[in-house]
């Protein structure tokens, strides 16, 4: 594996939390109660704090990347390689913590084993955010039980998003000729063997908030070689606009 | 309780305020006392609350990944403050829920510079600059004030302030010395944000009935004027520093007095936008409503989620 492909398994890992994060600091000021709001804006410092770490180093090792900021705001849509699931919107409450559940559960999993990368960047990365992303798991899970037993018509909602963003689960698993590469260099995580331990853990919570494991075995993918839903052009015009607007500048 | 005995309390009350005790929430306290204080705490907290709104305006659209995530930190700041404020007024013997109701019916006021627009990403550096600036000298008066638990919540929002405040001047500063377009963006900033920042002080010393009483209290240790003069004086040579100037014909500064002269408010704008008809008051409550709205059903369910939590434990002890 060359540098400049280290590079792309860096950046279609973070790529994941700079959406999701995007997608979070959405939210800040308009959460159900302060402490949500304060929890979400959180967890979102947390995904945006991981993303710089890693693509600081997707920039040290790929020249055509000036900067974290380079990474981060001056690729086209098709280069930017999450998983359609972040990049859905927050329809409401439910999604948020849906979505974020969905990711969580995957995130964690991903950390545990990128922690003993042969790459000693990625371990430490991964290390420093695992305790991040315990906390993000308990957050979205006690979220889900509540939501999912509290009330006829949370419970409603929440199994509303369930259904709905489901389909975006299996893609998490998908590995792409970059993670195949990375896997034989001993440094990336085989996404494969993770899927079963994702899907007991995810339905070992659902049954918990009483809610229906969804039966699809239909999923949409394409997020991780660039195609994207409709979505994903709206959240990077906002991403990107101040620096499309105003090329070149230092803020 | 007789009147002798009111006058009485009354008595060692005010005496305890002007030896600078602390008064406690479980003290006994005149029923003006408490009012004013729930009034102006709880003012304070919406505040900080709707504050959020005109800065979260710019977090998805921030022009780097480090701003992006100081501006994500500085919004949530504004959420605890308006947490340990809400607490503060609560022990004053109002719930939240209240709060918020007084807030959502117009009842309850907030500060009126969150009802300007953030149009620019120069108008987050000028708000830290500016609005965080002006916050923080009213603020730091209130960290002696009578009532322990405003005054304790103040030394602690008062630290952050002031991180805040560097943070904007960072923000104008990298402006300043940027492009010739980051400058006019900086230039265009202090022209809107300045005046609605010394409106910030209130009306003029004439015009503010209430100053001879929250004075008595500690609630205020110097006049609105007053603060606003210190305000000017403080912020005149940083504009100077970033090489850009500020909106005031007036603007001069006075050897004899030691401070600078300034033009004249215009006050018809500051009553119309206490009244509610500034630019983004209905923008400013539809989201905050909105919010507390769409909400309802998340709290509903938590609170019989917790229910639920409860019965359990209880029928598994019995």
């Amino acid at each position: 594996m060359d540098s400049k492909q280290r590079s792309n398994y860096v950046t279609s890992i973070a790529d994941n939390h700079l959406i999701l994060g995007q997608r979070l600091g959405e939210l800040c000021g308009h959460g159900p109660n302060l402490e949500t709001d304060i929890a979400l804006t959180n967890i979102a410092l947390d995904l945006f704090g991981q993303t710089r770490s890693y693509y600081q180093y997707a920039a040290q090792l790929d020249d055509a990347f000036a900067s974290e900021d380079a990474v981060a705001f001056l690729r086209k849509e098709h280069e930017y390689h999450n998983v359609l699931l972040v990049e859905q919107p927050n329809t409401h409450f439910g999604f948020v913590i849906g979505r974020q559940f969905l990711f969580d559960a995957y995130h964690l999993l991903l950390l545990e084993q990128l922690q003993y990368s042969a790459d000693a960047t990625l371990a430490a990365i991964a290390q420093k955010a695992i305790k991040e992303v315990r906390y993000h798991q308990r957050f979205s899970s006690d979220w889900l039980k509540r939501l999912g037993d509290g009330t006829e018509k949370s419970r409603k909602k929440m199994q509303e998003a369930i259904d709905a963003l489901w389909r975006y689960t299996d893609e998490l698993f998908e590995m792409t000729p970059i993670d195949q590469l990375a896997v034989d260099a001993g440094i990336g995580v085989d996404l494969h063997a993770l899927r079963p331990m994702y899907y007991q853990k995810i339905s070992e919570v659902l049954e918990e908030a009483t809610l229906v494991l969804p039966e699809t075995n239909y999923f949409q993918k394409g997020g991780k070689q660039g195609r994207h839903t409709e979505h994903m052009g709206y959240l990077l015009a906002d991403l990107q606009y101040m620096q499309r607007t105003y090329p070149n500048m230092d803020w | 309780m007789s009147e002798k005995e009111l006058i009485n309390l009354e008595q060692i009350f005010e005496e305890r305020i002007e030896r600078d005790e602390k008064i406690e929430p479980k003290d006994w306290m005149p029923e003006k006392y408490r009012q004013t204080h729930i009034r102006q705490i709880s003012q304070h907290a919406h505040s900080e609350v709707v504050g959020m709104l005109p800065e979260g305006n710019w977090i998805t659209r921030a022009p780097s990944l480090r701003r992006k995530a100081a501006l994500l930190a500085k919004v949530q700041d504004e959420a605890g403050h308006g947490l340990y404020l809400y607490s503060a007024c609560e022990t004053l013997g109002i719930s939240r829920e209240e709060l918020y109701q007084q807030l959502h019916t117009g009842k309850a006021k907030y500060s009126s510079i969150f009802n300007y627009p953030t149009i620019t990403w120069a108008d987050i550096g000028a708000i830290g600059w500016l609005v965080d600036g002006a916050a923080i000298i009213n603020q730091v008066a209130l960290c002696t004030t009578s009532f322990g638990p405003y005054a304790r919540a103040m030394v602690r929002i008062c630290k952050e302030e002031s991180f805040h405040q560097r943070q904007g001047y960072e923000i104008m500063l990298t402006l300043c010395n940027g492009t010739e377009a980051q400058k006019a963006m900086a230039q265009d900033a202090l022209n809107r944000w300045w005046w609605p920042s010394l409106m910030m002080f209130g009306p003029k010393d004439e015009d503010s009935p209430h100053t001879a009483q929250s004075m008595k209290w500690k609630l205020k240790r110097k006049t609105n004027d007053e603060l606003r003069q210190q305000f000017v004086d403080q912020t005149v040579p940083q504009a100077a520093i970033l090489g850009i100037s500020i909106p005031d014909p007036h603007l001069k500064w006075n050897e004899a007095s030691g401070h600078y002269n300034f033009g004249e408010i215009d006050w018809e704008e500051f009553w119309q936008v206490v009244k509610g008809h500034g630019p983004c008051n209905k923008e400013r409550m539809e989201a905050r409503v909105g919010a507390w709205e769409e909400g309802a059903w998340v709290r509903e369910a938590a609170m019989a989620h917790a229910n639920k939590q409860t019965n359990k434990k209880v029928a598994k002890a019995s």
